[in-house]
């Protein structure tokens, strides 16, 4: 097992490096001159001249680059410059507010999208497996900022029913004692009941418009790996044998269709990661996808590599969780293995 | 020449074959022929909008700035004036436009890496598969975003970031499919044939991947569309004052809470009848070519 | 104890403890939140020290509310009911007192004033602060510099409580620039000891705390998210704030700002789209005050080093092509004074911004424009900042469509905040729509930094004109003697010059909104067009 570990990560390595250094050269070429912006509006060429050579911006690209991968050997990822803090403690600090979000996101859309899949295949082509399909691609359709807005009009601003849009915690509650950073489990832990109804209040929409966005995949997947395991010969044997037709459809067929489903959650949560940026903003939610953004549009390089390389290693990290799920689910994959 | 030769006649029956079974999934699924009906009327007013639209989409008149949907404006006007049926109907062309090229783009670098990544093996195997991967790592929406932040909001990069966003699932789709017919009975009477190695390629398993690759377009060109919206909703989407369904749905989007909801609405439905219907489509399609179905 | 029984009893343990808490806990709560003000806005700051580098306009809010200057200004209330700060109304802050003589200005400290760490605020720290502003270069020192406060030997601390100010020349904007944000007092003291070899003002630290002793102190600050200041219940130098507290946040949607007050959830904000505030006021249901901007107007810049704007000509066509009441009613919402149809181009009046006598005049500016030998026009780019983009990008639109009726075909270019004061530096974007304010509301400040031949960098049109040099340099000098007559003609005349040459088109002056609950008053507008917690309270 840990061999298999360390062989798929040894494998990861090649496209860390290149995330590194495709990260490192798309911020270098982005059009905002950093120097100029710091410098203030009443900057003089001179004075510019200055703040660069103090951001070692003069020096050549390889020489920078060198001494970013000797920044990063040491688990330095280099200061903001706009808030001049260490972008790895920002990364800290906001990394669990969208982790939290992403994984509620997840978790209800898988809630949602694999019995709605489920059904669509036993009730192929009847009005209900149109149904789904309609609306789970309906979700899909719709830009996921602009779906995040009309939930806020209609759930915040007409009806009242969800809390303003002020990011993890009203402006007057105070955030559990840190345990996790997840507010959700940090709550729990502290026996705050109230302080956990609010955080959920605050979670609600966004993960909502997060789950609506990923329906259609999970859903399309769903049906079709039940479609593939219903025709099979072990659900016709079981279902010959007497079988209620539940037993039938979880415990013979789902429990084989979940090795592609599961799969597709790996692709899923790429997708959502990005969605999170969009998401975040429209939200005010501290989370690292709005972190970048500002830092993308400041040209305030740091931040940026540093989010993109956090991304890229949990995307790493969730393939791995994935690859062992199967073991999980199909013994066979665990053996071969 | 006996070889090349036999497949018109078979490609003429298989088409034609393809036509009835694609009328029989239509008549068995109605939702694809809702969305066929959709493609046929967004590819109408891609074609011809610019010519039938009651107004200039680019003309401001400010003494009838915001009005709501009327008989004279059927969708409405936004902040300037314009009227924004025109401007939904003309943007048509531009959505598609980025659509389809970048799907293109996408098919012409990830598809063709792809079907020799798997035919080939080997060196050019790992050169793809490596490529694909680093741009699996990145969260996709922030690449494109920092795509068209470095090299400035166009619509040829934003044409190009998405292409180059999708690259990773074509080149992946293309290649399993390449790999599992490399050594299939109809290549290696090709090969025994004398045909190079680049005319299998591009003669034989091409054509033969096509359908499986057409599914994955249509797939993809929805999420081209919502790929520049969310571009627009930042900042980064194309220049004013082209009239474009992601700009004007993010910019609309500051309207909801005052009451005009026309401004975002009716580019937002039209943008989402073009997405679902692409993938509805994409469903549809790949109900005829899957052989699971077919049988 | 079986899992049954202890669910049972942590239920009833719960079910007893929360009656007895929440009563409590919600007058505590309805008790804080009338003294707590929550603020609103699109982004925060980006370094709390105005004497940073790059630090922002949020930035400028917290430097106003947690540092003490020597002065401040008296309260005026507007025609509309609107209370503004005073130009010329000078008010005690850190100093009780103080002499202006022909040569220098001597101060007389409080004696009881203290830093919020609780050492005393001694002349010493005001000439450290002040020789830091005047030496870390960047904005700080050039603003120094516009009342001529330029080195560090002008100040002099006297004794403990008595601190100088040396003339280098005589010049009437000494005095106010030393009531803008630039000139506060640090805690020389806290800041030396966070100081390093490589930043000997300690930068890095004033960076990310607050080292001053105003009226509210900053204790938490999570950028793009949130600022708290807690009041500093030791103020020695003015009344108390009513306000204990002070949360601001930052909602990045300007539509969600909206329903964040019309629902009532948040107190105050100020930068919502101008269509949004004139509908909250017609509304009624939140307050909104409208201030024109002082010293402040929206332009059409035209960069005269280059074809075909350095002709005089093309300039008075594209200033005849403006769509100005258009963009009076799509993009200000009326939030703003017109600047254009004034009588004719001479000036009316020793003021600025003032109107123009340009109107929209298509046939008169295709005129002028085959005079000027541009019978089918021609095509150029114009450029505006997309961090202003709410204002910005209709009005360029605007112009665009305008421009192109008389043969001028433009393309619009939005460019990125981060780049758009490089790309103002660099001076070659030909065509542009930005916004121009000075702290100091006097038109001979304004003229010095946009139209004088120095070619700062807020002359975004490199205009160059040695008369209209001579007349902004007497302007300056007949002020500093007092000699009226003369400082109105000359103003008079370097207006009537931009006017007539209009290497930049005013177009707007604009009214700085702020929308509040009913509940808040005390709103004040300064000149610095941010929020002054002082002067609020919550009823």
């Amino acid at each position: 097992m840990l061999r298999q570990i360390g062989k798929r990560l040894a494998t990861a390595i090649p496209s860390l490096i290149g995330v590194v250094v495709v990260t490192f050269l798309l911020t270098r070429v982005l059009p905002g001159d950093t120097a100029a912006y710091f410098a203030g509006p009443a900057a003089t060429p001179q004075a510019i001249a200055e703040i660069r050579a103090k951001l070692g911006l003069d020096r050549s690209l390889p020489e920078q680059f060198v001494s970013y991968v000797k920044d990063l050997a040491t688990g330095n990822l280099g200061n903001s410059l706009s808030t001049g803090r260490p972008v790895v403690t920002e990364i800290k600090a906001r990394l669990p507010a969208s982790a939290e979000l992403t994984f509620l996101g997840l978790f209800l859309a898988i809630a949602i999208a694999v019995p709605l899949g489920i059904l669509a295949a036993v009730k192929q082509g009847s009005i209900i497996d149109h149904a789904c399909r309609m609306v789970a691609t309906a979700g899909v359709s719709l830009p996921v900022f602009f779906t995040g807005l009309l939930l806020v009009y209609v759930f915040y601003f007409l009806l009242g029913w969800a809390p303003a849009p002020l990011g993890r915690l009203d402006a007057f509650s105070s955030a559990p004692p840190e345990v996790t950073g997840f507010y959700l489990i940090d709550s729990l832990l502290a026996r705050d009941l109230e302080t956990f109804r609010a955080s959920l209040a605050q979670l609600a929409v966004p993960a909502i418009t997060m789950a609506v966005f990923s329906l259609a995949p999970i859903a399309r997947m769903t049906r079709a790996s039940m479609l593939a395991a219903l025709a099979s010969e072990f659900v016709r044997t079981a279902k010959a044998s007497g079988l209620t037709p539940t037993t039938v459809i979880i415990r013979y067929a789902f429990r084989n269709a979940l090795l592609p489903v599961v799969t597709t959650l790996g692709m899923v949560f790429s997708f959502l990661l990005g969605a999170n940026v969009l998401v975040e903003k429209v939200f005010a939610w501290p989370g690292i996808g709005s972190y970048a953004i500002e830092a993308l549009i400041a040209s305030d390089f740091a931040p940026v590599q540093g989010f993109v390389l956090t991304m890229a290693i949990m995307y790493v990290a969730l393939n791995l969780l994935i690859d062992m799920l199967y073991g999980v689910i199909d013994p066979r994959v665990r053996m071969e293995g | 020449m006996s070889v090349a030769a036999t497949p018109a006649p078979a490609q003429a029956s298989a088409a034609v074959a393809t036509l009835k079974h694609a009328r029989y999934i239509i008549g068995e699924n109605p939702v694809t022929g809702v969305a066929f009906g959709i493609f046929v009327l967004l590819a109408l007013a891609a074609l011809i909008g610019p010519f039938i639209v009651p107004f200039d989409p680019l003309a401001s008149d400010t003494a009838a700035a915001l009005n709501s949907p009327s008989a004279k404006h059927w969708f409405g006007t936004d902040q300037l004036g314009r009227d924004i049926f025109s401007r939904v109907v003309v943007a048509t062309r531009l959505d598609l436009g980025i659509a389809i090229f970048s799907v293109a783009l996408v098919f012409a670098l990830g598809g063709l890496s792809g079907v020799a990544a798997g035919y080939f093996g080997g060196w050019t195997d790992r050169v793809v598969g490596r490529l694909a991967d680093t741009i699996m790592a990145f969260p996709l929406f922030v690449l494109a975003m920092g795509i068209v932040a470095a090299l400035g909001n166009t619509v040829t990069n934003i044409v190009i970031a998405t292409a180059i966003i999708n690259f990773p699932l074509y080149a992946r789709v293309a290649r399993a499919e390449a790999n599992i017919r490399r050594d299939a009975g109809f290549v290696q009477a090709a090969r025994l044939c004398g045909n190079s190695e680049m005319r299998i390629l591009l003669g034989h398993i091409l054509p033969n991947i096509m359908p499986i690759m057409m599914v994955q377009m249509s797939l993809t060109m929805g999420y081209a569309i919502l790929n520049a919206a969310g571009l627009s909703f930042i900042g980064l989407g194309v220049r004013p004052p082209t009239p474009e369904w992601g700009i004007m749905v993010a910019e609309g989007a500051a309207f909801i809470v005052s009451g005009e909801w026309w401004i975002a609405f009716f580019p937002g439905v039209t943008l989402m009848l073009a997405v679902f219907c692409f993938n509805l489509l994409g469903d549809g399609l790949r109900d005829i070519v899957d052989p699971q179905r077919r049988t | 104890m079986n899992r049954r029984d202890f669910l049972k009893t942590t239920a009833i343990a719960a079910g007893a403890a929360a009656p007895v808490a929440a009563p409590f806990i919600r007058s505590a709560e309805a008790q804080s939140r009338a003294e707590t003000l929550l603020v609103v806005t699109e982004s925060g700051p980006n370094n709390v020290d105005i004497h940073g580098v790059g630090t922002n306009r949020p930035g400028y809010e917290v430097s106003w509310n947690c540092y003490d200057r020597l002065f401040t200004h008296g309260k005026k209330t507007l025609p509309d009911g609107t209370d503004s700060y005073d130009r010329d109304k000078y008010e005690p802050e850190l100093a009780e007192s103080w002499d202006i003589g022909p040569n220098s200005a001597t101060f007389k400290l409080r004696k009881n004033a203290k830093f919020h760490d609780g050492t005393p605020i001694t002349a010493k720290d005001v000439k450290w602060s002040f020789d830091r502003a005047v030496s870390v270069g960047g904005f700080p020192t050039f603003q120094m510099k516009a009342g001529s406060l330029e080195k560090p030997e002008q100040f002099v601390a006297v004794d403990d409580s008595t601190f100088r100010v040396d003339f280098i020349r005589k010049d009437a904007l000494t005095i106010p620039d030393l009531g803008v944000i630039v000139p506060c007092v640090f805690n020389s003291g806290l800041v030396k000891k966070n100081a390093t070899e490589k930043d000997p003002w300690g930068l890095e630290y004033t960076k990310q705390n607050t080292a001053g002793g105003g009226a509210f102190k900053m204790t938490k600050w999570t950028p793009g998210t949130e600022v708290v200041y807690e009041r500093n219940e030791d103020w020695k130098s003015g009344p108390v704030p009513k306000l204990k507290r002070v949360i601001w946040r930052m909602v990045p949607s300007a539509g969600n700002r909206r329903a964040l007050l019309e629902r009532g959830d948040c107190d105050i904000s100020f930068d919502l789209p101008n269509k949004d505030f004139a509908e909250l006021r017609a509304a009624g249901k939140v307050k909104v005050a409208a201030t024109p901007v002082g010293n402040g107007i929206g332009y059409i810049g035209m960069n005269v080093n280059k074809a075909p704007f350095d002709n005089v000509k093309v300039r008075q066509a594209v200033a005849y092509a403006i769509p100005y009441q258009k963009i009076m009613d799509a993009v200000l919402f009326g939030m703003g004074n017109p600047l254009h149809g004034g009588s004719s181009n001479m000036a009316a009046e020793v003021a600025w911004p003032q109107k123009h006598g340009y109107t929209t005049d298509l046939v008169k500016a295709k005129q002028l424009l085959t005079e000027a030998g541009y019978p089918n026009g021609f095509e150029t780019t114009l450029s505006f900042d997309l961090g202003f983009a709410v204002l910005n990008e209709p009005m360029c639109i605007l112009v665009q469509e305008s421009l192109g009726q008389i043969g001028i075909r433009t393309t619009i270019n939005k460019v990125p905040g981060s780049n758009w004061r490089a790309e103002l530096l660099k001076k070659e974007m030909p065509l542009i729509s930005n916004f121009f304010s000075g702290w100091l509301d006097y038109p001979e400040y304004f003229f010095f930094w946009c139209y004088h031949g120095q070619n700062a960098v807020f002359n975004t049109m490199s205009y160059q004109s040695k008369e209209m040099d001579a007349l902004i340099d007497a302007a300056r000098v007949a002020a500093a003697e007092g000699n009226k007559a003369a400082y109105e003609k000359d103003v008079k005349a370097f207006v009537t010059k931009a006017f007539e040459e209009v290497p930049r088109i005013p177009v707007f002056q604009p009214y700085l909104c702020v929308a509040m609950q009913p509940n808040v008053s005390g709103y004040r507008y300064w000149f610095h067009r941010q929020l002054d917690y002082r002067t609020l309270s919550k009823a």
